[in-house]
């Protein structure tokens, strides 16, 4: 079920980029060495065939956890914008957009 | 003293709660400059919350359990007004305009909140070696780590500073650090303590639990931190917990399981206290049962790929846009990808890439997949396990703490030293280190004990065993 | 119906995000409200602060189960999944929603002309923050700067995803249509476009003939209005066509449609898909609406619009074509509560519908809380001819300003006493008498005077005479 092929530098810049993280290219190799070896320990279990077996998302068997829909007080706007890094007219304020939102 | 002692004295004026600061804050300042166990700390508000519990006590009222008993916390838990650092440059100077529900049940207890302790960077290290603020010296040998990542709040504990602490545990983070620091840590059951405020790194794995210098201690602080949190959707619907009414009624009848996958490919030393241990509790009654679980060998691959994969997307928030730091560039794309670069250390780096490549498509049912069929693996293996025994003994760490550098240049070795700790997390089963001697060089050994879910009780009757028999 | 050239068909299916009317957001216990001051609806769970943890909202299940059974899906067990992707209007960097197990499953809308859409799935997430972009045009492009407002963050949404069953882009505005009378009739979503909170994204392909298989397709974003969904499918379809028998081939790509330009532009090409990472939400629990839960929350379901236009063909008998367009228009407007209530007491159903189709729906939002009596007892009036069409339609007025009110004390403050017998008769003939040289042209059959006469009768008698009474009388003396 598994086609771990080794990881290599392509990889790893096109995980960086996916996880917002610039590397230099010394960074590309001493990861991709580490990565590479921390799979090949993750290659014995992803050579197990576990067809049959469910996976476990999360170790408790609990459902329906739901509150009322009741307003409960929000933060203090202040205390929140002076925890920003910038801030104009009562908004947090970003650099340039590039690219509309998916 | 113990924590009871200490609060009763408090309660009654036999001490005052500001000398209890004082003599703190003191421990603190005599040693802290070597230790480095706290990343802040407020003296004089420390000292103003001593003197609101003295008045409350002058008051002819009783501030509660903890009443004026000191207690550090892991500064990955939000506490409203108080710089949180996660140990990451990236949230260096945020301060939380909110409590995690752990500090507001630590302070509806009476605690004094000492300051914040120092970890392995958002959790992620079994030394400390990896906070961006200098790595915690064990207390005991500092050449040597205090384990990780909870190590501030073990060394903290472990050097007398105070007599208890938080941790957080996702791996063995309060296990093994407690181990090589000579003190008491419990991981409790999943969803017995609420994560609301914990600052995430495997949410699915993650749970706050105590460090103690003895097991009521590390007892009342559970009862305390545990319950029912309706903030928490994982947490559970049960009343907390009561492990001290039972804690001292023996284990007189316990089936003790041994398994190999516990103990195997640890040093002769820690070996040998492992056995130890087993006679102290055959000894005050308990049976030994000899099984084997091949299974939770799985549990170290499965966890490096699921913590990873969760704290790939529990990390992604940090960009730069509502809080912490934020290296400027033309476009916000830009500007997000500087400021995780220059915020996250190598460690976290290295988490975050494994999780995003273990969930990328084309590679998720091959390794997250997988882990998460492991993880259903090693929940059948417990249940087979415990239907033949009540808990599991075994060893926390495979070593005693070991020095600085020793293992930072090979992640894998790093990992390694979470073996025995890992599968309670991936089970969401309460698994407790109790300090059991020391090795030829007078480090602390601490032994583990394992149960399902909900055995604290079962688990503090032992604990208590074995740390009356420990100098055997 | 389609202007596409022949042998061409185009396949379309519809994403349409509704925010549900909760009082608070999806996870936490901030309120969900339109329009307020930026960033005071926001706390640690929905700022993405971190620690937070998200608890579900119980009636937003609810509403979402609502949805669902409007649309005959099958409700079912399901669970969160995190969607991974970076942008500043997303606090935690990936969005809470449903990926493999929706909350609601496969399903059906039948449109007025009786042709059955399928729904494959409407399933519950988080809504973002809202970004305005300072400088340049206001518009993404162009702009150095951009603020976020978190305050719809965590806003719970339904995601409603259609089949490919739809052929034209007439269909597919009837879609948007009806299903946003549906949204509004099971009380779950206010269905107003304008304000985003639904908001319609269209998959677009062509092919040569119904029985070839389905052209690559091309997804358009930012269709904010039912006349910008007609438009700008039938702007890609016709793009597609022409592309392809120049020989050309359609690229997958999500496309933004421009409404001002009339056209649609490249946002990004298959290749800058994004890689989302769907896992489940670690910090979430599973839903599983129990079947009592799902019956309770069917038994609370009014009736659907296609009932509901049932209901006033069956009142009208055989209803005109203007009548259908009428009445559709009159119940995805939620208005024909006004009608049934005023045959109820005993007004006539084409008047009730052409006073409901047009006085109450161009009366705007305050129209939800008019007292349907008071409008019932105005028509009683016109009517019986107590009123004139005219002052019918003034009293109606005051009665929706003030949300009822009695009508006859409204006719009466306005000056509108009912003419007496023969005041008509006196009036046409003065006029008549007034302006002998149009009316002889009139009798010799020059139609057009008919508007004089009648504007002249009108304003001699304040409004107050009865159009048809004033045609009549007119009629009679011309050809007598
Ligand atoms: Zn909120």
């Amino acid at each position: 079920m598994s086609e771990a092929r080794p990881l290599d530098a392509s990889d790893v810049t096109k995980v960086a980029s996916l996880a917002r993280l610039s590397l230099s290219d010394a960074e590309v190799e001493r990861f991709t060495g580490q990565l590479a070896r921390i799979l090949e320990s993750a290659a014995e279990i992803a050579e197990l065939d576990l067809g049959d077996v469910s996976p476990t998302a999360h170790p408790l068997a609990l459902a329906n956890v739901l509150r009322e829909d009741d307003v409960r007080a929000s933060l203090d706007r202040d205390e929140v914008l002076s925890q920003a890094p910038s801030v104009n007219d009562r908004r947090f304020s970003v650099p340039k957009i590039v690219g509309e939102a998916p | 003293m113990s924590v009871f002692d200490l609060a009763q004295q408090v309660r009654t004026k036999q001490r005052r709660a500001i000398d209890v600061a004082n003599d703190t804050l003191a421990a603190i300042d005599a040693r802290d400059n070597e230790i480095n166990a706290f990343l802040h700390l407020d003296a004089e508000t420390i000292r103003s919350q001593a003197e609101r519990i003295d008045a409350t006590v002058d008051a002819g009222g009783d501030p509660g359990r903890l009443a004026g008993v000191p207690v550090a916390i892991k500064d990955n838990l939000c506490q409203r007004g108080v710089p949180t650092t996660c140990a990451s440059k990236i949230l260096e100077g945020w301060k939380p305009p909110y409590d995690a529900t752990v500090i507001t049940k630590l302070t509806q207890a009476g605690a004094i909140l000492v300051g914040k302790t120092n970890l392995d960077e958002f959790a992620m290290g079994s030394s400390t070696e990896n906070s961006a603020f200098g790595a915690t010296k064990n207390p005991i040998d500092p050449s040597r780590v205090p384990g990780g990542s909870s190590g501030g709040s073990a060394a903290a504990v472990g050097a007398d500073y105070l007599p208890l602490s938080l941790g957080s545990d996702t791996g063995g983070s309060i296990r093994q650090p407690a181990a090589f620091c000579g003190v008491v840590g419990l991981k409790p059951t999943y969803g017995t303590v609420s994560r609301y405020g914990l600052i995430a790194f495997a949410s699915s794995l993650d749970q706050v639990g105590p460090f103690a210098r003895s097991v009521d201690d590390a007892g009342i602080l559970f009862e305390v931190i545990a319950g029912h949190d309706p903030m928490d959707s994982t947490s559970l619907n049960a009343p907390a917990p009561d492990v001290m009414t039972t804690i001292n009624d023996g284990v007189a009848g316990l089936r003790v399981g041994i398994v190999p996958e516990l103990i195997d490919g640890t040093s002769d030393e820690v070996r040998d206290r492992v056995v130890a241990a087993q006679e102290a509790l055959v000894a005050q009654g308990a049976t030994l049962v000899e099984l084997s679980a091949p299974e939770l060998r799985l549990g170290l691959a499965a966890y490096y790929l699921i913590a990873p994969a969760e704290a790939s997307s529990n990390l992604a928030r940090y960009d730069g846009v509502r809080y912490g730091n934020r290296v400027d560039a033309p476009d916000v794309a830009a500007m997000m990808t500087a400021t995780r670069t220059a915020g996250f250390g190598d460690e976290v780096k290295r988490r975050i890439m494994l999780g995003t490549y273990a969930l990328s498509a084309g590679y998720y049912d091959a390794y997250y997949g997988q882990a998460q069929k492991v993880r259903t693996l090693i929940i059948e293996t417990f249940a087979r396990l415990y239907a033949q025994c009540d808990v599991l003994l075994g060893a926390t760490t495979p070593t005693t703490a070991f020095e600085f550098g020793a293992k930072t240049a090979d992640p894998m070795a790093m990992y390694y030293s979470d073996i025995f700790t890992i599968p309670s997390n991936l089970a969401g089963h309460p698994a407790m280190s109790v300090p059991f001697g020391v090795d030829g060089d007078g480090l602390p050994i601490g032994v583990q004990l394992l149960g399902p879910a909900l055995s604290e009780p079962t688990l503090f009757r032992a604990a208590k065993i074995l740390e009356s028999e420990a100098g055997r | 119906m389609s202007a596409l050239p022949d042998g061409w068909t185009m396949v379309v299916g519809l994403e349409v995000h509704t925010e549900l009317r909760t009082d608070t957001k999806l996870f936490c216990g901030c309120a969900n409200n339109f329009g307020d001051e930026p960033n005071t609806n926001i706390c640690p769970v929905c700022l993405g602060l971190p620690g937070a943890l998200p608890v579900l909202n119980q009636r937003a299940v609810e509403y979402a189960i609502r949805i669902g059974l409007a649309l005959n899906c099958v409700v079912q067990n399901s669970s969160f999944h995190r969607k991974n992707y970076f942008y500043p209007d997303m606090p935690k960097d990936f969005q809470i929603s449903q990926y493999d197990v929706p909350i609601n499953g496969p399903g059906y809308l039948d449109l007025p002309d009786g042709v059955r859409v399928g729904i494959e799935r409407a399933h519950l997430e988080e809504d973002t923050g809202k970004t305005t972009h300072l400088g340049g045009t206001g518009r993404i492009h162009g702009s150095d700067e951009s603020l976020v407002d978190y305050n719809r963050s965590g806003v719970p949404l339904v995601e409603i995803v259609s089949c490919p069953d739809i052929r034209s882009a007439a269909q597919a505005r009837a879609y948007a249509a009806e299903l946003r009378s549906i949204l509004i009739a099971s009380g779950a979503s206010d269905g107003r476009m304008e304000e985003g909170s639904m908001r319609v994204d269209a998959n677009v392909s062509v092919r040569r003939g119904d029985d070839q298989p389905f052209g690559t397709r091309c997804e358009i974003k930012n269709l904010n209005s039912l006349r910008s969904v007609q438009r700008a499918v039938e702007y890609e379809a016709l793009r597609q066509i022409a592309l392809l028998e120049d020989g050309g081939t359609v690229t997958q790509e999500t496309r933004h449609w421009d409404e001002d330009a009339g056209k649609t532009h490249t946002l990004r090409t298959k290749e800058e898909a994004y890689d989302y990472r769907y896992f489940p939400e670690p910090d979430l629990v599973p839903v599983e609406p129990t079947s009592e839960f799902i019956d309770t929350v069917r038994s609370e379901l009014g009736p659907m619009p296609a009932e509901r236009r049932a209901t006033l063909v069956s009142l009208l008998g055989e209803p005109t074509d203007a009548q259908l367009d009428q009445l559709l228009s009159v119940v995805e407007q939620g208005l024909d509560s006004f009608v049934v209530a005023a045959v109820a007491a005993g007004v006539n159903a084409p008047l009730a519908l052409t006073r409901t189709s047009n006085e109450l729906a161009a009366s705007g939002d305050v129209v939800a809380t008019v007292d349907a009596q008071a409008v019932a007892a105005t028509l009683l009036m016109e009517q019986a001819g107590e009123l004139s069409a005219t002052q019918s339609k003034a009293v109606l007025q005051e009665v929706i300003v003030n949300g009822g009110g009695d009508p006859k004390a409204i006719a009466k403050a306005k000056g509108f006493e009912q003419m007496a017998d023969g005041a008509l008769d006196t009036i046409l003939d003065e006029v008549i008498a007034a302006h002998p040289d149009e009316w002889s042209r009139f009798c010799d059959g020059d139609d057009k005077l008919q508007g004089f006469f009648t504007g002249k009768i009108m304003a001699a008698t304040k409004g107050q005479a009865d159009g048809k009474a004033v045609a009549a009388g007119l009629r009679t003396r011309r050809s007598a």
